[in-house]
């Protein structure tokens, strides 16, 4: 794999299953995988396999349900679909995650654009 | 969260299942994969092996699945208890050595924690027990007499004071089988103690059946009734469900059975450790006893959130109205200074503190040198296992993991052990429960309770982390690469460990030489205790309860009673003499090392008692008893001729003469022939001196004693005591049937040696002393197997280097003296740091010592001897071995 690609933080893999499956509707594991890797431009650095132990932690507390079906080309799969208390708990984590983007977004940003941060200015003066 | 806990135990529990479920959503993933790259054009090839790349490493991923549903820790400890019981299960030499000294070690620790437990840490059995104190005045020398208030002391005491509930206490000088029942024409001898009707209300104590003593049973002329034990109650009336109600003949009257107590409740265990009490019978507060002195031992229950400190203030406060007897003004204020309450449980059991202190430190220790010797162990098997450690650190276990995996088998081991440690503790429970010989109180509720579990447990888990830390350590710091090539033997991590097991052995050697010196002293003291002069001779007398009737009617001043009484004692004491056998026979009321009582302090006509001075204890004797009991006279004995109407006469002891000699400033220096008054017109007749007897212990100082006839002052009871050359238990049928010849009343009395009573007594000093004797057995026999243990090991590490040395010509003779120097080496170290231990416990434990001093040479010098001498022994096997290596074999070996 190539070496530019982003490695995962803690926790986030279980933000974007959840992501994926609140706009997509019941998928299987292989499609989460892929719409994670074709979402992120093929930015993640993700061992497909991996994305099991997400589910099943996912699925152990109550966020997501699984069920055997069958796939569109006649496949037995297991399918995953977002539960209500997901669908809040997503609903939080995403803001969360919106803010500590944000909050680190301008703290990095600190260097370039002091005006931005009115009374932090002086120390980099 | 809770949810999810749920969900990953339920996940522990269906592993194959869900590991099944797992395998066939990764086939599902490739399919799909595998599908897609088709269809973007790749070769099947291609496709599929584009899929297993995407889908990463699959051992990992279920790893990480396995890892997120379900508990991975108690995944991996189950993993390390398979592990460890299957290598346990292979070395079973070395398992069974290690559970078995751990078993030793454990349960020493148990079963002394129970007896801590019960004598020092928990209340007594009785509920709220810490409002219950003992009154009595400060110990003096002339015994319960003095430790004990009359009944106008009591009622004063009970109504004027103001922190107590209630007042209650017991007749304090019950002689052994004082009562005598009949049940289907056997006489079946008994004991009972009278106790105050409230007694059992002050203490707690609810009846098992029926009810225990109120007050109505107390008052003078009420119907007899009496409370059976439930030792009796089981023993004596086969557990009989309806005896309440039931009436019994005791002592020739009806006594009606009220109830029964709860087997909880022991009157001896608490009160009289070492003897046995078969019944509660109520003291008649109001009638005769009235009169008769110091009778009754008192203990009180303090109200709810009184203090100590201020029920001895009320005690002082009260102390002075108090009176000898109402009738008598001058004797109120006797008291003074002489009522002090203490908690009961310190009475019961305060003076076995720092005794009981010294056992459980002494366990502590065997322990520590358990440990040490399994450390030793482990630290040998380790060596031997280094290898395997490296191999699996080389396969990618971490450090921990090989930590944990060997604390997981030093945790297996100390729960075996422990388990194995709890059987023995309760084997020695047992058997200490039912030695109803030894005056230590309490004994018989000693078991294994919750605390004792706990107890185990947490001993399991300390001795687990420290003799399993060090080597797990030693091991898992090993290094890696060095350890795969090494081939184990000479290496320099062969010889840090070589260094470490040294150093425990040493340890171990130092600790077994200061449990040693401390039983050395305590049995020195034991010894010393045996040879004090008693003043008496135990051997070869006994002495039986002989019951006697000296009732004479319309005898006003009791002259015809004490007449009768001489007749009939004679005709007793003539009756046993006849017996082939027996030397000398005699009656007194009390024995040595029996119970005893005081009159007053009886002082030459015309000097007045210095103050604060209690007078000496009183014996009220036949003619021949002194002799019988082997103490001898100066001067002369009594005889049958000092009856009611003559000159009344006493012997009187060493101590007291000298003191009204000296008192009285008698120019001959010596009391016989001398008159010492008692308030009677004649006054009392000196005629003899007695030896100093020892009254109650060995060990303390002996007092004043006086000998009064039984023919002129009223004994309150007759023991009759044989001196005889044969055995005395040999004696025992044809005694009873002379007895019973004279008193066809005469009960099945027990025939008791002279040897019991002094043995009782010496009997917590005997039981400490073994048991810290044992102990230390123990620590020498497992310092023996550590020095045998690192020797042999080290002979064999050596082989090699032995062999060449006795290809260059060494004899065996110097390889067993180079084997032998190193572990004398060894023993030596240790002693030398022992015996600056044991100097300083000495001093600790020197208030636990008679006549014995805590730096006695001969205990040091005795136990260096003895450890050298078991290094030599554990030393010379391996030697020997060591000597008789072939060079060429061990040449050939490696």
């Amino acid at each position: 794999m190539s070496p530019s690609k982003l490695d995962l933080l803690q926790g986030t893999l279980d933000l974007m299953v959840l992501k994926t499956l609140s706009a997509m509707g019941a998928m299987h594991g292989y499609g989460i995988a892929r719409r994670i890797e074709q979402v992120s431009g093929n930015q993640v650095l993700l061992n497909q396999g991996t994305i099991y132990a997400s589910l099943v932690r996912l699925e152990q507390r109550g966020w997501i349900a699984s069920s055997w079906g069958v796939s569109g080309n006649n496949r037995k799969a297991k399918f995953y679909a977002i539960t209500a208390a997901g669908r809040q708990q997503f609903e939080e984590d995403s803001l969360y995650w919106r803010r500590l983007t944000g909050v680190m977004d301008r703290v990095l940003g600190l260097n370039h654009e002091p005006e931005d941060l009115p009374g932090a200015g002086g120390e980099t003066a | 969260m809770m949810r999810r806990g749920l969900a990953r135990v339920s996940a522990f529990f269906g592993k194959s299942r869900r590991d099944a479920e797992l395998e066939r959503e990764f086939a599902a993933h490739l399919d799909f994969a595998i599908e897609e790259n088709l269809a973007r054009g790749l070769s099947p090839m291609e496709a599929r092996r584009e899929a297993l790349v995407k889908i990463g490493g699959l051992q990992q991923a279920r790893e990480k699945h396995r890892e997120a549903r379900g508990l991975m820790k108690l995944d991996i400890l189950l993993h390390d208890l398979r592990y460890t019981f299957r290598t346990l299960g292979r070395d079973p030499g070395f398992t069974i050595a290690a559970v078995l000294i751990l078993a030793l070690g454990i349960g020493a620790n148990v079963a002394v924690f129970s007896v801590v437990n019960t004598l020092l840490l928990r209340p007594l059995p009785f509920p709220n027990a810490h409002e219950l104190v003992w009154i009595a005045p400060p110990p003096t020398k002339c015994g319960l007499s003095c430790a004990t208030y009359s009944t106008d002391a009591y009622d004063e005491f009970r109504t004027g004071s103001r922190s107590y509930q209630d007042v209650t206490g017991y007749f304090a000088f019950s002689s052994p089988d004082n009562l005598t029942l009949t049940r289907n024409g056997e006489l079946i001898p008994a004991t009972s103690i009278d106790v105050i009707a409230n007694f059992f209300q002050v203490l707690g104590v609810h009846p098992a059946m029926g009810r225990l003593l109120a007050p109505r049973d107390g008052i003078d002329g009420a119907p007899p009734v009496i409370v059976l034990s439930d030792a009796w109650w089981r023993r004596q009336f086969n557990a009989d469900p309806k005896i309440v109600g039931k009436t019994l003949d005791i002592n020739h009257q009806t006594v009606t059975v009220i109830g029964v107590l709860p087997p909880s409740f022991d009157f001896g265990a608490v009160f009289a450790p070492g003897t046995k009490v078969d019944a509660i019978t109520p003291l008649t507060l109001y009638g005769p006893p009235r009169d008769w002195g110091n009778i009754i031992t008192m203990i009180g229950r303090m109200k709810p959130g009184v203090s100590l400190p201020q029920a001895q203030q009320d005690a002082v406060a009260v102390a002075p109205r108090m009176c000898w007897n109402n009738k008598n003004p001058q004797t109120c204020g006797q008291y003074k200074d002489g009522v002090v309450p203490v908690q009961l449980k310190d009475y019961v059991s305060g003076r076995l503190h720092r005794s009981l202190i010294l056992l459980w430190c002494a366990v502590g220790m065997i322990l520590l040198i358990a440990c040490v010797n399994l450390s030793n162990l482990l630290l040998a098997r380790a060596m031997a296992r280094t290898k395997e450690y490296a191999m699996r650190a080389a396969l990618g276990a971490g450090r921990m993991r090989i930590v944990g995996q060997l604390l997981t088998e030093s945790l297996v081991l100390s729960f075996m052990g422990a388990v194995a440690g709890l059987g023995l503790a309760w084997m020695l429970l047992y058997w200490l429960a039912h030695q109803g010989s030894v005056a230590l109180p309490l004994l018989n509720t000693l078991r294994i309770d919750g605390a004792a579990l706990g107890w185990t447990v947490l001993v399991a888990v300390a001795a687990a982390v420290f003799f399993g830390l060090a080597p797990g350590l030693r091991t898992a710091a090993g290094n890696l690469q060095e350890s795969l090539k090494d081939s184990g033997a000479g290496s320099g991590l062969g010889r840090r460990h070589e260094r470490l097991r040294s150093v425990l052995v040493i340890a171990e050697v130092a600790l077994a030489s200061v449990l040693l010196v401390s039983a050395g002293l305590l049995l020195r003291s034991f010894l010393r205790v045996l040879d004090v002069d008693l003043g008496f001779e135990p051997a070869r007398a006994a002495a039986i309860n002989a019951l006697y009737d000296d009732n004479v009617p319309g005898d006003k001043n009791g002259d015809l009673g004490a007449q009768k009484r001489g007749v009939i004692f004679q005709q007793m004491i003539a009756r046993v003499e006849s017996i082939p056998g027996v030397q000398a026979a005699g009656v007194s009321d009390y024995l040595p090392f029996g119970g005893n009582r005081s009159w007053g302090l009886p002082l030459p006509k015309g000097i007045k008692a210095p103050k604060g001075l209690d007078g000496p204890l009183v014996y009220v004797i036949s003619p021949g008893y002194l002799r019988a009991v082997g103490t001898s006279i100066r001067g002369r004995d009594i005889t049958w001729d000092d009856g009611p109407h003559s000159q009344n006469v006493v012997i009187i002891n060493q101590s007291y003469a000298r003191f009204i000699a000296g008192l009285a400033k008698w120019p001959s220096g010596d009391a016989v022939g001398h008159v010492l008054d008692d308030g009677s017109p004649g006054g009392l007749l000196v005629v003899g001196i007695a030896g100093d007897v020892h009254e109650e212990n060995t060990e303390s100082n002996t007092g004043w004693q006086i000998y009064y006839p039984a023919t002129q002052s009223n004994p309150t009871g007759a023991q009759l005591v044989i001196r005889t050359s044969l055995p005395p238990a040999t004696l025992a049928n044809s005694v009873l049937t002379a007895l019973r010849s004279l008193n066809p009343k005469q009960p099945a009395s027990e025939f008791r040696p002279l040897t019991t009573y002094v043995d009782r007594a010496n009997s917590p000093r005997r039981f400490f002393m073994l048991m810290v004797a044992s102990f230390a057995g123990l620590g020498l026999l497992l310092a023996a197997i550590g020095i045998y243990g690192v020797i042999s090991y080290t002979v064999t590490r050596q082989t090699q280097e032995i062999g060449i040395r006795m290809a260059l010509g060494a004899t065996m003779g110097r390889v067993q003296r180079q084997v032998l120097g190193s572990t004398l080496r060894l023993a030596i170290i240790g002693i030398a740091l022992g015996a600056v231990v044991s100097l300083a416990a000495a001093k600790l434990i020197s208030s636990l010592l008679f006549a014995t001093s805590p730096w006695d040479g001969v205990t040091y010098a005795a136990v260096a001897l003895a450890l050298l001498a078991v290094a030599v022994v554990a030393g010379y096997l391996p030697a020997r071995r060591a000597s008789r290596i072939d060079p060429m074999l061990a040449l050939r070996a490696n």
